[in-house]
């Protein structure tokens, strides 16, 4: 009587299927596993790293500008050599990675909520409110990313909250322009017709029907987004106006760097910068997939 | 049979997906003569829509003809190399699909359309190009066809858009086209006037026609000759008449049960229980037996074959010995 | 005029979807360009009554309104002029509770069993949560009641913890319909519920609708451009053509003895099983964009039968020999002058 449709072995959730069809390009599978070794490598620094670069009573002036290979004061080597003020570059990269990562992540996940409720409410909403968010949105987007950032970060100081904030307001509106297309697509679908027929309230709608059904753009903006804050927040350390020296994050190492480069010595802001480089690629190739597998369009 | 414009012999198209292989064509064999208009029917999952497909070359990977000859004007054309069959498409064979915009190209004219597909084909001049392609319109019954050939696909309607996709199919004369349910999203006095625009231009220009469809009441009007398909392969076949009337085979009956008709107003309609069996994992013997009331021991073990039952043929056992005590 | 025995009534509605210029626009008007503002006028002074326990089959082709009318009465869209009746009250008089009441008793079925069911909802949420929400059934009871509904659309209990996309189309339109059951309505609204399945499910489907109504006492409106479907599942049908009713019958008085010629012109179009290689008979020309209607009757640049009165005068509904009504001048004084 029912009709045969086999029962799966296991639960296919929506969400199984998107690993699965996530796991067909091995590039991007390679992309991710190279971004969790670096979120873990961040994340354990302090258990490996052979110097604690913010404690500055453990760094010398007088390992400064070591090559790499080098042996400390201390005893241990310094692998990838020291920068101008001696820290060692090495453990310098890994502490580095946790101040970049956690800004970009912080940054990334304020903007998206923030901006995708702003979407959410432009594309519900219709008319006049919509209009305006909207305006208001291309116009945040008009302007260069950096140069919003630049003058925010004047405004503001310095710091790593400072900076968070001028990330957040830098990025909100590509999300509230992301999620605004979306949700003005899905609300014409019927079933959000339907649960309006249910008499179902309009935040219940917006919040458990609608805003399921935009994430997944969402997920892969973010994804580009917080390569693009990691960048954004280097831009600023390397102009210097980001974050403090004492806390360098890869941005501040890099511009330290910097000046050493035309005397040879490569090392101080070399490294820094291929550490910057492998996070934000795999990130972007993990980016890329999901933009590919979440696309409703390419969907079998 | 010399006399048949196209013979498909025991034609299988077979997917090769990562879940498996899809045998969406599992053995079809079917004719045409010149002029006669051959109904395909059948329901989603049939594999109607990817015989018109293979027929016209136009199966990607991971699909592929492994098996059986097409034989258009008698030369075989099944799996010829793309350059080959290009010159039979839109010539010798032509598509007309459901989607008219999947012919139209909405950035372009109709007339640059139109001419490029004349000159695909023979060498003539734009002028003549275009006076030929304004010459389709007309027999297709679009008013002012010298104006309208310099308007874009979006400024027509839906009837129009597929006039002007029938007028490109028969540019060049072919001697078959396949038209792949192309009134299903029109409306029933929008599809009138295609139909009967079809009918009279296949009797003028002698075009033999594949019409794909699910519905059996455009058959019943349109067509001379009806092939069911199920699973993969033709179940029934004959002459629209003798298949409509006195159907053999127990789905050509529930399909016939299925449609809401005159005369039995407010009864229930003959179901058919269940689905379409899954093209990836097909059962042993006959595919319609798990859904079939007539279904007996012989139906589960063993694939039926085409026979001829009167004018039709059928693939039955049921039917086969129901035939042989008559 | 409102009978108040009838469970539905519309009078004189009418429904505009305007899109009006937008500030570029305007600014592009003052500088000399036309832009007009876009006025689809979907559905026209409509005016009929549904009775508690009929099946009425609305049909027409595109732009004809119907799905719009079907919209109207699920309170999906208000309407620009007019009055809807529930019970003979008229909805704009009811309080909010009243109106909310009215509103969950009319649901509706829609035509695209993919679109209509959020893909990220399991199916037991999909049917259970209105329940719930507005207190018909508690959260404990839920589950049971899920697979009430399940089983009673003919679909197996376990299914409750499925994805939309694990179902075939015809699994999926039950649980829209199991849905739409699950607040109690008194009405389906049914917008071409049906077109979008493969025939055999159709029927199933169809035979499905029909048990329900017996069961449980509903009343359909049933909207479809298919009059095979009309015809075998309606008691009275409507048929309506750019916004609004042409006539109105029981159904087999509407196929003996069609009085409108578009009526007529619909039928001698429609393919049946019976008639074989037929030479199709046709209506001339297109049917018209509802934004630019014609003026007068808007059957008249396509009916055989007009006369200068049609391109001036708009008819009205009308009583017609065949018991129901018809808006058409051949029936109420002729076409000429």
């Amino acid at each position: 009587m029912s009709a045969a449709a086999a029962a799966p072995a296991r639960e296919e959730t929506p969400f199984r299927r998107f690993v699965s069809q996530f796991a067909e390009d091995r590039i991007a599978v390679a992309g991710l596993v190279v971004f969790v070794l670096v979120v873990l490598a961040a994340l354990l620094a302090p258990f490996y790293a052979p110097q604690n670069p913010y404690d500055l009573a453990r760094v010398d002036l007088m390992d400064s500008r070591l090559p790499p290979g080098a042996k400390a004061g201390d005893g241990f080597t310094m692998w990838l050599g020291s920068d101008g003020v001696g820290r060692d570059v090495f453990s310098a990269i890994f502490y580095g990675l946790r101040i970049s990562l956690a800004v970009g992540a912080a940054s990334c996940l304020i903007a998206a909520t923030l901006g995708s409720a702003v979407g959410l409410i432009a594309a519900y909403a219709g008319g006049r409110t919509e209009t305006v968010i909207m305006r208001i949105v291309d116009l945040q987007l008009s302007l260069p990313s950096v140069l919003v950032a630049l003058i925010l970060v004047a405004m503001f100081g310095k710091g790593v909250d400072k900076i968070i904030i001028a990330l957040v307001l830098v990025q909100w509106a590509y999300y509230a322009r992301t999620v605004r297309g979306t949700a003005l697509v899905e609300r014409r679908k019927d079933y959000v017709e339907a649960a309006s027929c249910l008499g179902l309230s309009h935040a219940r709608i917006l919040f458990r029907h609608i805003l399921p059904n935009c994430l997944a753009p969402v997920i892969v903006v973010a994804t580009v987004q917080t390569a693009h804050a990691i960048s954004l927040e280097a831009t600023l350390s390397f102009l210097g106006v980001g974050l403090p020296q004492t806390e360098p994050s890869l941005g501040v190492l890099i511009a330290n760097g910097f000046q050493y480069m035309l005397s040879g010595k490569y090392w101080i802001s070399f490294f820094p910068g291929l550490a910057l480089l492998v996070t934000i690629v795999s990130i972007n190739l993990v980016g890329d997939r999901l933009r590919d597998v979440l696309n409703p369009r390419l969907e079998k | 049979m010399a006399d048949k414009v196209l013979a498909v012999e025991g034609l299988k198209t077979h997917f090769f997906t990562r879940s498996g292989v899809v045998k969406a064509v599992d053995g079809v064999s079917l004719s045409l003569a010149p002029g006669e208009i051959l109904g395909l029917v059948g329901e989603s999952g049939s594999g109607k829509s990817v015989t018109g497909f293979s027929i016209l070359g136009l199966i990607d990977p991971p699909g592929k003809i492994v098996e059986g000859t097409i034989h258009l004007n008698g030369r075989n054309i099944a799996g010829l190399p793309d350059e080959e069959a290009q010159k039979i498409r839109g010539k010798d064979l032509a598509m007309i699909f459901q989607d008219p915009m999947m012919t139209l190209n909405p950035v372009l004219k109709i007339e640059t359309q139109m001419v490029e597909t004349v000159l695909a084909h023979e060498a003539v001049s734009r002028a003549a190009a275009r006076a030929r392609a304004a010459e389709a319109l007309a027999m297709v019954g679009i008013p002012a066809p010298e104006e309208r050939l310099d308007a874009y696909p979006h400024q027509f309607s839906g009837g129009m858009r597929q006039r002007v996709a029938i007028a490109i199919a028969l540019l060049h004369r072919p001697r078959v086209i396949i038209a792949d349910e192309p009134t299903t999203a029109l409306d029933v006095t929008i599809q009138s006037q295609i139909l009967a625009k079809v009918q009279e231009l296949a009797r003028d220009t002698g075009t033999a026609l594949i019409w794909i469809t699910h519905d059996l009441t455009v058959i019943a009007g349109l067509a001379d000759r009806v092939a069911v398909m199920y699973a993969g392969r033709i179940v029934e076949q004959g002459p629209v008449d003798a298949v409509l009337d006195a159907p053999r085979h127990p789905y050509t009956q529930g399909l016939i049960g299925s449609v809401p008709s005159l005369g039995r107003r407010g009864s229930r309609l003959a179901q058919i229980p269940g689905a379409a069996p899954s093209l990836a994992s097909l059962p042993p013997g006959c595919p319609f037996a798990p859904r079939c009331g007539a279904a007996v021991d012989l139906c589960r073990r063993e694939r039926p074959a085409l026979v001829a039952l009167g004018p039709s043929i059928a693939a039955c056992h049921v039917a086969r010995q129901a035939g042989d005590a008559a | 005029m409102t009978d108040p025995a009838s469970l539905i009534a519309l009078e004189g509605v009418s429904k505009r979807f305007v899109k009006p210029v937008d500030l570029a626009g305007k600014i592009a008007n003052m500088l000399g360009a036309n832009n007009p503002t876009i006025t689809v006028h979907a559905v026209d002074r409509v005016t009929f009554q549904l009775e508690e326990g009929e099946v009425v089959g609305l049909v027409g082709e595109s732009g004809c309104g119907k799905s719009t009318v079907g919209r109207l009465i699920a309170g999906i869209h208000a309407p620009s002029e007019g009055r809807l009746f529930w019970h003979g009250k008229d909805l704009a008089t009811l309080s909010p509770e009243e109106k909310k009441a009215a509103k969950l008793s009319i649901q509706m079925i829609f035509q695209d069993p993919m679109a209509s069911l959020n893909p990220r909802m399991r199916a037991g949420d999909i049917i259970g949560e209105a329940p719930v929400v507005h207190g018909l059934v508690s959260k404990a009871e839920k589950a049971d009641a899920v697979a009430t509904a399940l089983a009673r659309v003919g679909l197996d209990p376990t299914y409750a913890r499925r994805y939309p996309h694990q179902f075939s189309g015809g699994q999926r339109a039950r649980i829209g319909i199991a849905r739409a059951l699950s607040v109690n309505p008194k009405v389906l609204v049914c917008d071409e519920s049906v077109a979008a399945l493969d025939v055999s499910i159709q029927a199933q489907v169809l035979n499905l609708f029909m048990d329900l109504r017996d069961q449980l006492g509903l009343t359909y409106l049933f909207i479809s451009h298919d009059l095979g479907v009309v015809r075998h599942i309606a008691s009275r049908v409507v048929i309506m053509y750019l916004g609004r009713i042409v006539e109105t019958a029981p159904t087999e008085a509407l196929f003996d003895h069609p009085a409108h010629p578009y009526t007529q012109a619909l039928l001698a179009n429609v393919p049946r099983l019976d008639a074989r290689r037929r030479t199709f008979t046709t209506i001339k020309g297109e049917i018209p964009s509802p934004i630019h209607p014609p003026p007068g009757c808007h059957f008249h640049p396509r009916c055989p039968l007009a006369g200068p009165r049609c391109a001036r005068e708009a008819p009205v509904l009308a009583r017609a020999v065949h018991g129901g009504s018809v808006a058409c001048h051949l029936n109420a004084g002729g076409v000429d002058a």
